[in-house]
């Protein structure tokens, strides 16, 4: 049973059709890429899942349950976490307390909580060299580079054992060692048995890590193919319009 | 090739010693980096001019006593102030929260009950008025700026209305133990006096500052005022959190009101007009960023002291006491631009 299913999802903000009657499955395990020209609606369908708002028709499963999330914080309860386009974090805090902000660390003494700043530093550290990333935990995340704020972004998935994650571009501001580091990763989460959603403009990146394609224009979703089963050419024409479904 | 084989990449280093070694690193940068500091290092010039101008007068424990009590009623406002700032927001209405508080206050210990019933029903007051800011805030949507503009009219009003517009100073049983909160003092030695709200502030400064330093409910707070969007999307209960801060607000301003008080031995309708100016000039003098994001406990009671000792320098000076509001208003846009650049040169 697929871990992820849309059943003719639509999302309209007034006169805009940002989704149109989308179907969609992904499988644990399986890659999924999904591309699209600028304001295809691939950022929307993130945040349908992610249960940023409610889709205007159609309906969410999850596990084979039908999910109505009110907010981001009951999809991250069902095991789906996401890495959102504009990476959500807070420049004011550290690197450690973006990765931990909404789930931090404490101990506790009878009724007093209170963070473990030590334990959260590390376990960052950890799942920034995971990352190959040269991020320190406690550095500000206003003072950092793109490739940096990203692998806090990716990071942040890391902390609970999710079912799926949702990349909304997590390539877009990397390095080429970086880039490898993060495909790296989610093939390891591949083998681990997690779905994996992937948005990327970038044609090498899709073809190096997916096992599915699927291409969405003007809210539609034109196609939806096994890789092997489709080339670069091809996807570049579905996103264009060149070529019209496939 | 080869050379890239020679020489692996750099790992990232995540061994305590570096984490710990950055954080040493950072704790001088930090310092200076902190506007409180350097409002700390005024304050102190500011007060070593002033003991050799006007030893007689200035440095004596006496005029010590007189200024750190009258600072101690803005600095417990101006520590509320910094949570609500610290999100984004302002509380526009916390004078007059004090003057309701002292009206309820007072017509509670007119009454007749005791002393304890007086601060309770004060708090509640406050923490009422917090919590309808709050609510109408994070809930309605409204602009935090236009609830608590509306909130200073009617907390005011219903103040005057509660009171008769009259002075209440008939306080029954539980006076003198009201009284004692806010006019009682710690000897330390036959002359050094520590009055009680100088205590309190700075027993409640040293809380705020574990509270976020500490918590997930300051650091909520910072996240908010950082990116309220990315707080919610990551599940920071964000409306919750504001409400919060409102009420925190509240409660500081009538506590203020309870300790000013009991200083007066009377209660007034008018307790606190125009003291919103001095607890947000004080809590952004010590480094709250009105952008949000940004708090300081200690700043809020380095931003207190330091405007009160300048209050009080120029009354020893000889100046017409009238120039005080352009003194404050002066350094409240003066710390507002010096944050800006500092915010500048950060980016
Ligand atoms: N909150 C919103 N309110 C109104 N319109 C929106 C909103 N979010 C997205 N849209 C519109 O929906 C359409 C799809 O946007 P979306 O962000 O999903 O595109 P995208 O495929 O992610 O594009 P990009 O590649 O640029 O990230 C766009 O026309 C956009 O303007
Ligand atoms: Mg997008």
């Amino acid at each position: 049973m697929p871990i992820l299913e849309l059943q003719s999802v639509s999302k309209h903000f007034g006169a805009i059709h940002a989704l149109n009657e989308v179907d969609l499955t992904l499988e644990s395990g399986e890659v999924l890429g999904l591309m699209g020209d600028n304001g295809a609606g691939k950022s929307t369908l993130v945040k349908v899942i992610a249960g940023n708002f409610p889709p205007t028709h159609g309906e969410v499963r999850i596990g084979g349950e039908p999910v109505h999330f009110h907010k981001p914080v009951e999809a991250r309860q069902k095991g789906v976490e996401v890495v959102y386009q504009d990476l959500a974090l807070c420049n004011n805090l550290s690197a450690a307390a973006n990765v931990f902000l909404g789930r931090e660390i404490k101990r506790r003494a009878g009724p007093l909580r209170w963070l473990d700043h030590k334990a959260m530093a590390k376990r960052a550290g950890e799942l920034f060299s995971e990352l190959k990333s040269e991020t320190r935990p406690r550095d500000l995340v206003r003072q950092m580079s793109g490739g940096q704020r990203q692998a806090v972004a990716i990071a942040r998935t890391r902390l609970s054992q999710a079912r799926m994650v949702l990349m909304d571009e997590p390539t877009a501001a990397i390095s080429v060692r970086q880039v490898a580091e993060v495909l790296d990763l989610i093939r390891r989460l591949k083998d681990s048995g997690m779905a994996i959603m992937l948005i990327s403009h970038r044609m090498p990146d899709v073809f190096a890590v997916c096992d599915r394609v699927v291409v969405m224009r003007r809210g539609r979703k034109v196609a939806d193919k096994a890789i092997h089963a489709t080339s670069p050419e091809e996807v570049t024409g579905l996103i264009t319009g060149a070529i019209h479904a496939a | 090739m080869s050379t890239e084989a020679a020489k692996p990449p750099p790992q990232a280093n995540v061994s305590i010693e570096s984490v710990l070694g950055v954080q040493q690193h950072n704790v001088w940068q930090r310092i200076a980096g902190a506007q409180s500091f350097w409002v700390t290092v005024a304050l102190i010039l500011i007060c070593v001019v002033m003991g050799y101008l006007q030893p007689t007068s200035f440095a004596t424990t006496d005029n010590f006593f007189n200024i750190t009590r009258n600072f101690s009623f803005i600095g417990i406002m101006a520590l509320g102030m910094t949570a609500v700032i610290a999100t984004g927001g302002i509380d526009l209405s916390v004078g007059s929260i004090m003057g309701l508080t002292a009206v309820a206050s007072g017509l509670t210990l007119e009454a007749g009950y005791p002393a304890w019933a007086a601060i309770v029903v004060g708090l509640a007051a406050g923490g009422v008025t917090g919590l309808v800011n709050g609510v109408i805030i994070a809930y309605a949507g409204i602009s935090p700026f236009v609830t608590t503009l509306g909130m200073l009219a009617i907390a005011r009003s219903c103040a005057v209305v509660l009171s008769g517009n009259r002075m209440l100073y008939k306080f029954g049983p539980g006076g003198p133990a009201f009284k004692a909160l806010g006019s009682g003092a710690l000897s330390i030695t036959s002359t050094l006096q520590l009055s009680y709200p100088l205590l309190f502030l700075i027993v409640l400064t040293a809380l705020l500052a574990l509270v976020y330093k500490m918590t997930s409910w300051g650091r909520h707070v910072l996240a908010i005022g950082g990116n309220e969007h990315a707080a919610l999307l990551t599940g920071v209960p964000v409306n919750r959190i504001k409400v919060q801060v409102y009420v925190v607000s509240g409660l500081a301003a009538s506590f203020a009101a309870i300790l000013a008080v009991g200083w007066e031995g009377s209660a007034i309708n008018a307790l606190g007009v125009t003291y919103e100016l001095l607890a947000i000039s004080a809590a952004v003098i010590g480094g709250a960023n009105l952008m949000g994001g940004e708090a300081s406990a200690y700043g809020a009671f380095i931003g207190a002291a330091l405007i009160f000792v300048i209050r009080n320098s120029l009354l020893m000076a000889g100046v017409d006491s009238n120039w005080q509001g352009t003194f404050v208003g002066v350094f409240l846009i003066a710390a507002v631009y010096l944050g800006k650049i500092r915010g500048a040169k950060r980016e």
